[in-house]
């Protein structure tokens, strides 16, 4: 049976070159970063020369750079880190609706801390308009949270803009570029950002663990206390093969990255335009300001849930939205936010490509998709009933 | 030189090629996000399953009880700030001791900036909390109870099964905290023996994977969680799970669950051996901690002799201990625990802690001691002359 794995925007498998990386420190090099003796010594080399990786992939210094656990902890870092820090200038922050949940929850969570929240609302693709984070700002406005990429439509947001903005009215400005990197350039200086939140897991890294971006003199207040690792930002002992790992793979992620998203994005259009052929289906998201590797359909009278097992019982690995919440049986909000209705948004379908695919798969997907598609609607009785009108 | 002898697993332990062995096929073949709803995520969700239905085996928990995160600084962290801040309506009380991990106590000075009290009880010269003190110090408003079980430093093992038997049968409603990061795989571990309702564990004190760690939660206690996202870990601890470390975790604590009598009994005796040779031999020299300490942790007084001295200089001969906890080697102050034991501070500064594996030998340790002895003699002679 085919073996496709179309679900990059939920995890990615890891590159044989960082595993590569890593096995030396599941062996010999297993000291504690810690310790004063030459095991330590010699794995916390290793591990600066990960932060140099990571600093120079998205054009930071090595000491802005502090790793994490991954993405999440790094967003609620970054949020809860800077609201808390900041508390005397004001209690105001502003994001989007379409923020990963982490950054949502991070937010509205300080709502109970007496934090005021504004949720920006986005356009039709998903889009957050660069004139309403303008609006927002108040003398209050602590922070600003926009991601870069959205994980479920691919939708990019004005980040750049929106950080050049921000700096002009001394707001701190935090993007989630965990979808972005290795698929976009990103760098901190261009994106005029304070913090930025990475995850190794979906740039073919290992999961558990991550990067927040910190901009030398933004003050944060941690939520994990301990030992002095990370300069007390994130103490605890190192995940070392991880970070290693995380080091290897950033580095090959933005290495020839036009050249792969070229590749990818060609796949991607030829994927959008066949699964639009078979009718009845909607395109999420922005049609060219999108990640190169993520196809967002919502496929009328089809539940995405019935698509997805029956696209896996083909071979065929999808997802509906975002991993993280696939166990909900809430619509996306997203989609929610984008202005789609609950049916529409519950037949959703994301597809997200990568390194890993070829045109031969894509092809094999647009083959078997069409019958499925009428079979689970031939199954459907709002189908029917919208045959017979 | 003599093969490395690495005597600070205390700090940290090496992986076991088994144990590589599953994360390499984990990283390799099971690289779905155990959240997705395909053939991938189902199989990493598996790998989820069987590491946890490990540690809870190990435990004797259920394993809807079991909790991972990225470690046992985050376990505790999540144990005392979870647990208290669910808790403030009840009260802001805590107990604690003065010779717990910094994650502990940081994060009681954190809850102490948030309005909490904190009592920080002493231990005696063995570095042992009595019983019947925890119970003194307790108030009307105290919510939680934190107390290690085997002390990183010194070895002191807690009598945490009596602090929990007489914490609940006076006062059922405060919650009872074990760090058991150094005991797992050492001592039997046993959260419902000790009315224990929060155990801290971490992977790579047992040869497991750094950056992976689990907090047992006893079922129906709800936890504030440190930070917000996706429902993993049922929205105690969310972000997509580390599953090569949580697979090498369980693997870790299968290895050490079926060894760990074994293990116990040849680890004593490498303590042993070392610390007779050491008091024999060596004179001027001191054990801290009680006799009857943990199996895998010995901490020794050079009495005259700069500890930090004394450990390159072993280092220079392929012996590896460490001066006290990794965590804070980078600071200059002398240990809370030991200062806590009543070591006067000079004396703190001429110890060294000895902590083993069951990968160790005793011709490691009789190599070890030879140098010990000669090193300790020629150190002090030179000091002497200053």
């Amino acid at each position: 049976m085919a073996k496709i794995y179309l679900d990059h925007g939920a995890t990615t498998p890891l590159h044989p070159e960082v595993l590569e990386a890593m096995k030396p420190y599941l062996t010999d090099l297993f000291g504690n970063p810690s310790s004063l003796h030459s095991f330590g010594r010699e794995v916390r080399k290793g591990l600066e020369e990960a932060r140099e990786k990571a600093a120079a992939a998205i054009g930071a210094e090595e000491r802005e750079i502090v790793f994490t656990s991954g993405g999440t902890e790094s967003d609620n870092l970054a949020i809860r880190g800077v609201a808390r820090a900041a508390r005397q200038r004001g209690n105001h922050i502003i994001t989007s609706a379409v923020e990963h949940h982490a950054v949502l929850d991070a937010c509205l969570g300080l709502r109970e801390e007496g934090f005021d929240v504004t949720v920006l609302p986005v356009d039709g693709y998903g889009m957050v308009r660069v004139s309403d984070v303008e609006a927002a700002i108040t003398d209050q406005t602590i922070l600003i949270s926009i991601m870069l990429a959205n994980n479920e439509v691919g939708t990019l947001q004005p980040v750049a803009e929106i950080g050049k903005i921000a700096r002009g009215r001394g707001v701190v400005f935090h993007t989630d570029a965990v979808q972005a990197i290795g698929n976009l350039p990103v760098n901190v200086n261009d994106l005029h950002c304070d913090l930025l939140a990475l995850s190794a897991h979906k740039h073919y890294g290992p999961k558990g663990v991550g990067v927040l971006y910190v901009r030398k003199g933004t003050r944060l207040k941690v939520f994990n206390f301990g030992g002095s690792q990370e300069r007390k930002m994130r103490p605890g002992t190192e995940n070392v093969p991880g970070i290693i790992g995380m080091g290897r793979a950033i580095e090959l992620a933005v290495q020839e990255l036009d050249k792969k998203a070229d590749r990818i994005r060609k796949l991607r259009d030829k994927l959008i335009a066949g699964v639009l052929e078979i009718g009845d289906v909607r395109l999420n998201g922005h049609p060219t300001e999108r990640l190169p590797g993520n196809v967002n359909v919502s496929v009328r009278y089809v539940e995405g849930e019935s698509l997805i097992l029956s696209l896996d019982l083909k071979g065929i690995a999808a997802s509906s939205g975002s991993a993280c919440t696939s166990g909900s049986l809430d619509p996306s909000h997203v989609l929610l936010a984008m202005g789609l209705d609950h049916q529409t948004a519950h037949g959703s379908l994301r597809l997200t490509l990568g390194a890993g695919n070829t045109e031969e798969e894509i092809d094999y997907v647009l083959s078997v998709m069409p019958e499925i598609v009428s079979r689970l609607r031939s199954m459907s009785p709002v189908y029917a009933g919208q045959r017979r009108d | 030189m003599h093969k490395p002898v690495y005597l600070d697993n205390s700090a940290t332990t090496r992986i076991l090629p088994e144990v590589a062995a599953v994360m390499r096929q984990v990283m390799a073949d099971s690289f779905g996000n155990p959240s997705s709803p395909h053939r991938l995520g189902l199989e990493a969700e598996r790998v989820l399953h069987t590491a946890r239905r490990m540690l809870a085996g190990a435990c004797g928990a259920r394993e809807a009880e079991i909790f991972f995160t990225s470690g046992g600084t985050e376990a505790n962290n999540l144990a005392l700030k979870g647990a208290a801040l669910r808790r403030v309506r009840r009260g802001r009380h805590l107990v604690t001791t003065k010779i717990e991990h910094a994650s502990v106590l940081q994060a009681c000075r954190a809850l102490e900036k948030q309005g909490f009290t904190v009592t920080f009880l002493e231990v005696d010269s063995c570095g042992l909390v009595d019983p019947e003190q925890v119970t003194a110090a307790l108030r009307p408003d105290t919510v939680l109870v934190s107390v290690m079980h085997v002390n990183n430093e010194a070895g002191a093992v807690q009598p945490i099964a009596e602090i929990g038997r007489l914490l609940k049968s006076r006062h059922s409603g405060i919650i009872f905290h074990v760090d058991a990061v150094q005991s797992l795989g050492k001592l039997p571990v046993h959260p419902a023996g000790w009315c224990a309702d929060l155990v801290s564990f971490s992977a790579h004190k047992i040869h497991g994977p750094k950056g992976t760690g689990a907090l047992f939660c006893r079922e129906g206690l709800e936890l504030e969680p440190l930070f917000h996202g996706g429902g993993q870990e049922k929205g105690v601890r969310p972000g997509t799970e580390n599953v090569a470390g949580i697979a090498g975790f369980g693997a870790a604590v299968r290895l050490c669950a079926e060894r760990r009598e074994e293990n116990q009994v040849h680890l004593a005796a490498l303590r042993q051996r070392l610390l007779c040779g050491i008091l024999a031999q060596i004179p001027d020299t001191a054990c801290n901690g009680p006799a009857a300490a943990a199996p895998h942790i010995a901490s020794v007084t050079f009495k005259g002799v700069n500890g930090e001295v004394l450990m390159h200089a072993l280092e220079e001969r392929g012996i590896f201990v460490s001066t006290g906890s990794a965590c804070h080697s980078r600071r200059p102050e002398p240990s809370h625990v030991l200062l806590a034991m009543g070591v006067a501070e000079k004396d703190i500064a001429s110890t060294l802690r000895f902590s083993f594996s069951p990968e160790n030998t005793t011709e490691e340790i009789d190599y070890a001691l030879e140098q010990l002895a000669e090193l300790a003699a020629s150190l002090r002679t030179l000091q002497g002359r200053r």
